[in-house]
């Protein structure tokens, strides 16, 4: 069966990639959000919020990735939940294929159908003026936070893909993952919030993550804030894909 | 007589969820070659014992074989052996019809998967529709490319999970057609239905699933004995509504003729001149 795994999963691949190249409203909705967040931040509240001497782009940026990848894993766990229903899901399973190729592909679609909404994001984002003097060391290193963040989230979809009951339940989960970078560093520095709300802003992951993301791509030193950014992808990630495999095979029985 | 195996067994084959006993110890035998119906009402347990044999659900007691293999042991070979229509049409709407075949042919690790899906697009005379998207296809062509999608790779074994329901009269004609065209290839079709009339149709041998166990099972000749004698009246056979729908949308016959003689399969239909007045056998005191 493993001998399959791999070839199995490419085919997946490509069937599920048919889905998004033919439905690009699914990329569409995905970036249209983060894109008026990011015009109504920038040209809207920016001039009020002091970010020190960066432009509020510049600022900004990193919290609008996360928030588009978040809104693009509510699509992995609509995909799955859809297979599921619709007994294509139990047709897969009863062929001779390697049952797990069947959520590697839903997988490997999320991470590239988000690679595709970042980039769009950020062309718009290039268009409104934002500018970086970050290298290709640097550019990587955000590449693959955003590709580690993905991944993360996107195994909590699968969670929420297979044991959903409805259509709506199956997206609604991603509501949370949206609304964390607003109460993060991602859209004003932590040290104008009260109390309990800065606490809470400054430990919760997005925090680290944008903080991270901000340090490579202004080209500043990276401070500690990675560690615990990787904690806690890494941390949630395990916990995710554990999770997500047993509701699998308890499906699957 | 029989000295081969048959495609499938299935002995004391029990399953609850939770509270509900939904198989109380089903046993039957498939014989290799043949069309098997598995018939009963809504929540009988029919799904149930497909995915059991699809290797889908796993058994709480009992024993269940496929083309030899064990269902909790050797699911893999099992799954090669097989192919499962499930009760709602496994199809991706996205997809054409012909992706749709050949991502199954790649999934199967053949070889040529251009040529087996143009070849099955024919055959389901779906060649003209091959290139669009499944979602613009109406129930009954999902259907025939749910079955033909089935059909990849030549599986010795197929289950077919009420492959009619929610088909209108003509499509439903369409599937019979596939599914004994199937049969005469020498496949082995296990199919669930809540229809008498589709088993009576198809199968050669029926068992009728009732409340987790099987309480008949043999050839439509065997389980008309089962009741008693029949007694021979006169009624007056009205034509059905789908009497009707089928004789005025099908083009190829005469509508007279078709309503006249529609009654071919319903009995030793008679000849007395009364094109509207067909002999039908009838139970007498069934209910005793």
């Amino acid at each position: 069966m493993t001998t399959h795994f791999l070839g199995d999963t490419v085919v997946l691949l490509g069937r599920s990639m048919r889905h998004i190249t033919r439905s690009l409203d699914t990329i569409v909705t995905v970036t249209i959000m983060p894109i008026a967040l990011m015009l109504l931040f920038v040209y809207v509240f920016g001039g009020a919020i002091d970010t020190g001497s960066e432009r509020y782009v510049n600022y900004l940026l990193p919290g609008i990735l996360l928030i588009t990848i978040a809104m693009g894993i509510s699509y992995t766990a609509f995909r799955l939940f859809t297979d599921m229903k619709s007994g294509i899901f139990e047709r897969f399973q009863s062929m001779p294929i390697a049952r797990s190729s069947v959520l590697w592909a839903h997988v490997l679609t999320s991470l590239v159908s988000n690679l595709i909404s970042l980039v769009i994001v950020m062309l718009v984002a290039l268009l409104m003026g934002f500018r970086s003097p970050a290298g290709v060391l640097a550019w990587l290193g955000v590449a693959g936070i955003l590709m580690l963040f993905t991944l993360t989230v996107t195994w909590l979809a699968v969670i929420a893909g297979l044991s959903a009951k409805t259509t709506d339940g199956a997206g609604a989960f991603s509501y949370p993952i949206i609304f964390l970078p607003f109460i993060s560093s991602a859209f004003v520095p932590t040290d104008t919030m009260p109390g309990p709300v800065r606490a809470f802003a400054e430990h919760q992951p997005v925090t680290s993550i944008v903080n991270t993301i901000r340090d490579l791509i202004t080209q500043q030193p990276v401070s500690t804030d990675i560690w615990t950014a990787l904690a806690w992808c890494f941390g949630v990630l395990v916990v995710a894909y554990a999770l997500a495999m047993a509701t699998y095979h308890r499906k699957i029985a | 007589m029989i000295t081969i195996d048959p495609a499938i067994r299935i002995r004391g084959l029990e399953k609850s969820y939770q509270d509900v006993h939904v198989l109380r110890g089903v046993d039957f035998d498939v014989a290799r070659g043949s069309i098997f119906a598995l018939l009963g009402s809504n929540g009988a347990g029919k799904t149930t014992v497909v995915k059991t044999l699809s290797t889908l659900l796993k058994p709480d007691a009992g024993t269940a074989t496929v083309d030899g293999f064990d269902v909790v042991s050797q699911p893999a070979n099992v799954r090669e052996s097989i192919s499962l229509t499930g009760q709602f049409a496994a199809v991706d709407e996205t997809l054409t019809g012909r992706e749709n075949l050949v991502l199954v042919a790649r999934l199967r690790h053949l070889e040529d998967v251009g040529r087996i899906a143009d070849e099955l697009l024919t055959r389901f005379h779906l060649a003209e529709a091959g290139g669009r998207a499944v979602s613009t296809y109406s129930g009954g062509m999902r259907r025939r490319l749910d079955i033909a999608m089935s059909l990849i790779g030549d599986p010795p074994v197929i289950f077919l999970d009420e492959p009619t329901t929610g088909l209108d009269p003509q499509s439903r004609v369409e599937v019979w057609n596939s599914v004994k065209d199937l049969a005469g290839r020498g496949t082995t079709v296990l199919l669930t239905t809540q229809y008498l009339d589709e088993a009576e149709q198809l199968a050669e041998r029926i068992a009728i699933l009732h409340e987790g166990r099987i309480v008949a099972n043999g050839t439509l000749a065997d389980l008309k004995r089962l009741l008693p004698p029949a007694q021979v009246e006169y009624v007056e056979k009205q034509p059905t509504l789908e009497d009707v729908f089928l004789a005025i949308i099908d083009n190829n016959n005469d509508i007279d003729h078709d309503i006249d003689h529609d009654s071919d399969h319903d009995s030793d239909s008679d000849t007395n001149g009364n094109g509207r007045t067909a002999r039908v056998a009838r139970a007498a005191g069934s209910d005793r």
